[in-house]
């Protein structure tokens, strides 16, 4: 699917997104892109750009998230959000077969979905790609997200307004989109207008904005969009510590690093929910009261479960130390080994939404026995 | 005695001794050879001597009243049978009988407790050596204490 | 009927419809079930392997594979302890039960590497079942192996896995056989001690000796070092691992042992890398 010779950047106006997201629409997507909702900016499925959030921004820290209110009327200008792109890839809940009174098994009859994904930073197209390489190419893919994800259109945003909690560029998924995307869009936002420097990856991509009135980028808005980008990778709100993590993860099996943590997390599991790379499932078995008709359904599940590890009479990690090893070591170290990367983006979602703020890059950081970084403006 | 001295030698227990000291051992060590179910020793009676098994197999057994004699633990070429004649009261905690016909190394334990009187780093290597053997009957008697072949507590 | 999967292979989280056509009670609370396809059947499993056996309405566990292929039959034989609601419902299966079976999953014990050298086969409990296909192929071909020794330990006499097998294997002028006993119990003439002490009665060439493990994991440990003590290279010693698995196909992450996923880089796993995941407590 290489596409023939993209045209440059174009410019496309507040409007011209508008009939982006129509376009996507009557050419039968899904549109999934954020929207408010319940003091929050959650992904949702949207019937036409206007359920963006407009002139919505987002305060973030360590156990911070807050919507706050912005002087222009950017979409795009918040992150770290409560949901991920993964809760449509690889669904919360799902059924996996059921079985009848004559001992078959059927399959799921789920349609794969059309979705267009209206807004994905550089960090959730990283883990996309992450997901892709966990669930899509081992000896035995998950056929769902993969017939899921082969049809996926996705709209990523080079990001020009980092927030408070995030890492990315320390963990080389962005500010900008890496590759991935059908169309990437630059958002611009100042007194001479609102407008979008947005560029094909796929010949998709092509199609796709050929149907949105657009003009050629000039040469100086194509810079000043790099260069926002650019900039943004300055003011990141953190950054991961530039060490190697996994050989650190190794030789801190022992430490009392993870007992000092473990006083203070809660085991609640908000960071593998929140966290777009953090795909462990479990299975349960349902049936009617007649017996006859049984289902195998398989859902979301966290490392920090205390039975998540159970075995002969007992779970292997029962400690609150050993499970925030496990998220920390896994997610840092031992993701290398397993899946040939980190599993960590850098979005920060694990920062912001810990009820006790406990920093992810700052544990590490500890660990590694350096200081913290402080980071430029939180936002 | 050229079998017992050979004996000595091949044993892994005795592997960290030098010539001379294997020597002192082989000169308070004679040849034994059982048949099947001939008691060694019996509980109770004043512990003297101990042994190196070569062949066979030989029962630690105890009298439990309403058992009967219970074995405890079986015995088997390379294990020391005999502790009890190094420490108080002296007297054997257990008995053994042969399940096998059975060759043993016996050693005159009151010759080597004299040599080693005189001789306290000869005395000091032959302890660590039994000491050693100790060890792994003790982890493995241990291991036997966690049950680990029960079926767990405790069901999802 | 479900689609492939990119690998043209079939949906892996779909169960196979096999029945129960024969059960061999082995202990009090162990069979031995023959399971055999209603239609579409699975690859064999190899010496190692697990299957995951499904019981509808009740759940699924990972069983490893007690028996060896048989040529033209597609008959599986898993060894399953009654422990838990899946493995008592797979206990309880009667001949003519129809059960879902996924699989062959896991890594092999790998036996055709160990030709020409001595085998130590070393078994805790019901660890002896993922170990018999072991024997049985070295059986087979007895002429590739030099010597072939078995240790097994069971709690008491009664609780020995197989036990006509192992009254006959100790008989096999080709076999090498330690039984041994944890618990002193009347009526055995055999051995009493932990599986090491038979283990370390062996007279071993460390140069030629392959070993493998099954059992609790402090069993396994514990047989490991004294291996060790001989000079056997870590290399050289193969365990059986197990954790929880929901999938067993390397998607849903329960099986993680450090940097191992049970389920897709063993159960079988060398010592050499084992060996220190094993020492760390909790991980």
């Amino acid at each position: 699917m290489t596409a023939p010779q993209p045209a440059g950047p174009v410019v496309i106006t507040r409007d011209g997104l508008d009939g982006l997201v129509e376009a996507l629409i009557s050419d039968g997507y899904q549109v999934i892109g954020p929207t408010v909702r319940d003091s929050a900016i959650v992904l949702s499925e949207l019937d036409s750009a206007g359920a963006l959030p407009a002139g919505w921004g987002v305060e973030t820290g360590p156990g911070l998230y807050r919507l706050r209110r912005r002087d222009d009327a950017a979409v795009f200008a918040h992150s770290a959000g409560p949901g991920t792109w993964k809760q449509f890839l690889h669904p919360p809940r799902r059924q996996l077969w059921s079985t009848d009174a004559d001992g078959g098994y059927q399959p799921a009859q789920t349609p794969a979905p059309r979705y267009a994904f209206l807004g994905v930073r550089g960090c959730d197209l990283a883990a996309i790609r992450i997901l892709g390489r966990v669930l899509g190419e081992g000896a035995h893919p998950d056929g769902a997200f993969t017939r899921t994800r082969q049809a996926l259109f996705v709209v990523a945003v080079n990001c020009t307004e980092p927030g408070g909690v995030c890492f990315c560029a320390s963990m080389g998924t962005g500010p900008a989109a890496g590759p991935g995307y059908d169309l990437a869009l630059t958002e611009q936002s100042d007194e001479s207008g609102h407008w979008f420097v947005a560029e094909a990856g796929t010949a998709e991509g092509e199609r796709i904005l050929a149907k949105v009135p657009q003009r050629s980028a000039s040469v100086a808005e194509k810079e000043e969009a790099k260069a926002d980008v650019s900039e943004a990778a300055q003011r990141m709100g953190r950054a991961m510590p530039p060490v190697d993590l996994p050989a650190l993860i190794r030789e801190s099996v022992a430490s009392s690093h993870w007992e000092d943590v473990a006083s203070r997390c809660l085991t609640c599991g908000n960071c593998t929910m929140v966290c777009p790379t953090c795909f462990c499932t479990t299975t349960e078995d349902v049936s009617d009261l007649t017996g006859d008709h049984a289902e195998r359904w398989q859902h979301w599940a966290s490392c920090f479960e205390l039975d998540f590890s159970f075995m002969h009479g007992g779970s292997v990690r029962q400690s609150g130390a050993s499970r925030y090893r496990q998220w920390f070591s896994h997610k840092l170290g031992t993701w290398h080994e397993q899946f040939g990367s980190s599993g960590c983006v850098g979005c920060g979602r694990c920062i912001a939404w810990c009820p006790v703020g406990i920093d992810i890059t700052e544990e590490a950081a500890r660990l590694a026995g350096v200081d913290p970084d402080p980071g430029q403006d939180p936002a | 005695m050229n079998g017992a001295r050979e004996a000595l030698a091949g044993d892994p227990l005795f592997a960290g001794l030098s010539g001379t000291e294997l020597d002192l051992i082989a000169a308070a060590a004679r040849p034994v050879r059982l048949g099947a179910r001939e008691r060694v020793l019996r509980e109770g009676d004043p512990a003297r001597g101990c042994w190196l098994i070569h062949s066979g197999c030989v029962a630690l057994d105890l009298a439990v009243p309403g058992r009967g004699q219970v074995v405890v633990q079986t015995l088997g070429r390379g294990d020391v049978l005999g502790w009890s004649w190094l420490v108080p009261p002296y007297h054997w905690q257990f008995g053994a009988v042969t399940v096998q016909p059975t060759t043993m190394t016996e050693l005159d334990t009151a010759q080597l407790q004299a040599v080693a009187e005189q001789d306290p780093r000869f005395g000091y290597t032959l302890t660590l050596a039994l000491f050693g053997a100790l060890a792994l009957r003790l982890q493995a008697t241990r291991a036997r204490l966690l049950d680990l072949y029960r079926v767990p507590d405790g069901q999802p | 009927m479900a689609s492939p999967d990119r690998t043209g292979a079939r949906e892996p989280m779909l169960p196979v419809p096999y029945q129960v056509t024969s059960r061999q009670a082995e202990t009090h609370d162990s069979v031995t079930l023959r399971l055999d396809p209603l239609g579409e059947r699975l690859p064999m499993a190899q010496p190692g392997q697990f299957s995951m056996l499904a019981v509808p309405r009740i759940g699924e566990v990972a069983i490893s594979a007690s028996g060896v292929p048989q040529p033209g039959e597609a008959s599986l034989e898993h060894t399953i302890r009654a422990v838990g609601a899946v493995s008592r419902a797979l206990h309880d299966a009667r001949p003519g039960t129809v059960l879902g079976v996924r699989g062959p999953f896991g890594t092999t014990w790998d036996l055709p590497s160990a030709a020409g050298r001595d085998l130590v086969i070393v078994a805790g409990g019901v660890g002896l079942a993922p170990l018999r296909p072991v024997i049985l192929g070295a059986l087979a071909e007895r002429d590739t192996y030099r010597r072939v020794c078995l240790v097994a330990g069971a709690r008491t006499p009664a609780e020995f896995l197989f036990r006509r097998e192992l009254d006959a294997w100790a008989c096999h002028p080709d076999l090498e056989v330690d039984l041994t006993i944890d618990q002193p119990s009347a009526g055995w003439n055999g051995q009493v001690g932990f599986v090491t002490e038979p283990l370390a009665r062996l007279r071993l060439d460390p140069r030629r000796t392959t070993a493998f493990l099954c059992g609790p994991e402090p069993m396994m440990r514990f047989c490991a070092q004294g291996l060790l003590r001989k000079g056997i290279a870590a290399g050289d010693i193969r365990l059986s691992l197990e954790r929880n698995m929901q999938c067993g196909i390397g998607l849903c992450g329960h099986c993680q042992l450090g940097p191992i996923l049970v389920c897709r880089d063993g159960p079988v796993v060398g010592y050499a890398l084992a060996g220190p995941l094993l020492s760390i407590g909790e991980l």
